[in-house]
């Protein structure tokens, strides 16, 4: 009885007894969120056009924060480090394309995953050997990145709202757009998507899947960058945050691979639903239920809907 | 030349079925055991042994337990370590409680708690498969590393949060805690991963590892000519978390000594999957194959480097340890996707027709 109450009534007494601070954590799972979505959005992409499921997202992210920094170190000004970190990432997405997605075509999707598993491995190595692996100060300045917070007054306390989140969240909601115009109206946009339906069909009409794959890449990889600056942002950049991007697996499966909205607004039910947990139910079970919850919270979704809240329906055929 | 079946003749059915058909399989099989159960106990050293042959036979073993999940069934699991942990935690409490029952027995016993806890993580398996399947088992995995963390009666409420192996003995000799000598430690983990090897080959070999194939290949198709899939599903995910939850127990009472819960983190999930996709799916030889490589890569890469004398931190050499070991996935990839069991095979039969080209 005693548990009971505990699970089912003093959570909800709490949020009704403190509006702010549930309006608090509501705000900080939102901004989680979106972050979260960021990284999510990147395994979609790839994942849409090739099938290939990403693991290496996670430490592109890494990567492309870390080469930013690292050229702003060396003394280049930051809008051209940027320029060069976005060149970096297309020499990145050739190589990979070249050395890893061209000899594996056609193979099992996990082979494909294993190999993009070997990436990261090989990333990670390659970015402590050139980088080291002290973590490092994101260059929030010198992108006109805002700083500081808003205090808002509201329910007799206040809600702090840091400037970079805000900045996160309109970011995120312009490259959405970008990224679905891309879609939607480019004719490479076009060609993604009938690579995505089937790669043997798009080839008969005369579309080069090794160049649809560079610009996946490529434009994951931009995504990556657009996800380290955030992230690096809010902490620092270092390799633990390779350890986040597994995060995204949950809002992956609960938005469905396959889908741009679904990555956005599994994103936010992730967020949210993490935060909301480790404040008000975290206690019970002693705090760190974070590190689970989400995916938890994905199981339980995908009970009801394998195929995720947006996903293409799975039919199955003999 | 040498290694060519001319002359064995199968005349029953039971002779056609064998596992090892040639005879010159027999006798090298034979041979290696004799080798393994023998000549290394009276031979190798200390450092081997401790260093590379316990650890090596113990990855095999949760590489099996693995490899009859995803290579036989087609479950992806990436959440082998969490199964492993429960066994090694498992093993320490029943230890702990009752001492006096032989150490063995609950090492085989701590199997059976993985099974539990691997089925009931199972059970979504009916409704997705796939990546989804992957990102699921993953929860099994972080919720596990959390409770190893968190709930303190899983190491009696020992301070610093680890496992401390108490010295238990089997025949007299200490088998766990400091005092074991290598090689006793050695020949009891052989036992037992040469034990469930047998039982393993057996198993597929069987109507049930036809039963997890036919679902691997299809799990419409398999349901169609009358296979049900939850207990054939359920059934892959208790033997090899079976598999995984001794390997567990072994690895923090026969290796370590001691064990901190960290030990069962992602990234031993990852490491056991990498030595079942290099080594090969569904293949029991390639889990030693590829727990032999994945195991013994970093080993060798630091013995090149003692052996040259190159002035080089080991922050580097770890460095170029994570770049080799992500190159060389992708290039055995590349080579032979389905691992070095196929290279082993395709090395046999070339070496049957040599010197024909076929």
């Amino acid at each position: 009885m005693d548990l009971a109450y505990k699970i089912l009534i003093d959570p909800f007494m709490q949020m009704g007894s403190a509006p702010d601070l549930l309006v608090q954590t509501l705000w900080e799972g939102l901004v989680a969120g979106v972050l979260y979505s960021l990284i999510a959005l990147g395994f979609v992409l790839i994942f849409k056009a090739s099938g290939v499921f990403n693991f290496a997202q996670g430490i592109m992210v890494v990567f492309a924060a870390l080469t930013l920094v690292g050229f702003h170190q060396l003394g280049v000004p930051a809008f051209l480090a940027l320029g060069l970190t976005i060149t970096v990432m297309l020499g990145l997405a050739f190589t990979v394309e070249r050395v890893m997605l061209r000899p594996l075509v056609n193979q099992p999707d996990i082979i494909l995953f294993m190999a993009t598993f070997g990436l990261t491995y090989f990333l990670i190595g390659f970015g402590e050997f050139v980088f080291g692996g002290n973590p490092k100060k994101m260059i929030t300045a010198d992108l006109y990145l805002p700083s500081g917070a808003y205090d808002i007054k509201m329910f007799g306390g206040f809600v702090s709202l840091q400037k970079i989140d805000i900045a996160a969240a309109v970011i995120v909601s312009i490259m959405v757009v970008v990224l679905a115009i891309f879609f939607q109206k480019t004719r490479i946009g076009r060609a993604l998507r009938a690579v995505a339906d089937s790669h043997k069909a798009a080839l008969s009409v005369g579309i080069s899947l090794n160049q649809i794959w560079v610009v996946v890449w490529f434009a994951a990889g931009i995504v990556a960058l657009v996800t380290g600056i955030m992230w690096g942002a809010r902490s620092e950049v270092s390799f633990s945050l390779q350890i986040i991007a597994l995060k995204a697996l949950p809002v992956l499966i609960l938005g469905g691979f396959t889908s741009i909205p679904g990555a956005i607004v599994g994103g936010l039910i992730i967020g949210i639903g993490e935060k909301l947990g480790e404040f008000y139910w975290g206690p019970l079970l002693g705090s760190g239920i974070e590190s689970w919850l989400a995916y938890v919270i994905a199981l339980i979704f995908l009970l009801f809907r394998p195929q995720g809240l947006f996903g293409d329906k799975i039919i199955e055929r003999i | 030349m040498f290694y060519r079946e001319a002359g064995q003749f199968k005349t029953s059915y039971e002779v056609d079925a064998a596992v090892f058909p040639i005879r010159q399989d027999r006798i090298g099989i034979a041979l290696i055991l004799f080798i393994a159960f023998v000549v290394i106990p009276l031979t190798a050293t200390d450092f081997v042994i401790s260093v590379l042959l316990v650890p090596f036979l113990i990855l095999s073993l949760a590489a099996i337990g693995l490899n009859i999940l995803t290579g036989y069934t087609g479950l992806l699991s990436l959440g082998t370590a969490g199964f492993m942990g429960v066994g090694a935690f498992a093993c320490y409490k029943l230890t702990t409680y009752f001492p006096n029952v032989n150490i063995v027995i609950w090492i085989f016993v701590s199997g059976f708690f993985a099974s539990a806890v691997g089925v009931l993580f199972g059970l979504p398996s009916l409704r997705i498969k796939g990546f989804y399947l992957a990102v699921a088992t993953l929860a099994a995995q972080f919720f596990l590393d959390w409770a190893f963390i968190r709930v303190q009666w899983l190491t009696n409420y020992n301070t610093s949060g680890a496992i401390e192996v108490p010295t238990r003995t089997l025949f007299g000799m200490p088998l766990t805690g400091p005092n074991a000598a290598p090689e006793f430690r050695y020949l009891v983990v052989l036992s037992f991963v040469a034990a469930m090897t047998w039982f393993a080959s057996n198993l597929v070999h069987g109507r049930i590892g036809r039963m997890w194939m036919a679902v691997r290949d299809m799990d419409l198709a398999a349901e169609l000519i009358g296979i049900r899939l939850l207990p054939t599903k359920l059934l892959a995910f208790a033997i090899s978390s079976f598999y995984c939850g001794v390997a567990g127990a072994l690895m923090v009472f026969l290796w370590y000594g001691s064990a901190e819960p960290a030990v069962f983190n992602i990234d031993q999930s990852f490491t056991i999957l990498f030595m079942v996709i290099i080594g090969g799916l569904g293949s029991l030889i390639g889990s030693f194959f590829g727990a032999g490589l994945i195991y013994g890569l970093p080993i060798i890469m630091r013995f090149i480097v003692n052996l040259f004398g190159w002035q080089i931190t080991p922050a580097t050499v770890e460095h170029f340890t994570f770049m080799t070991v992500g190159g060389l996935i992708i290039l055995f990839l590349i080579i032979e996707p389905a691992g070095l069991a196929r290279l082993w095979q395709i090395a046999k039969q070339k070496l049957r027709v040599w010197p024909f080209p076929y």
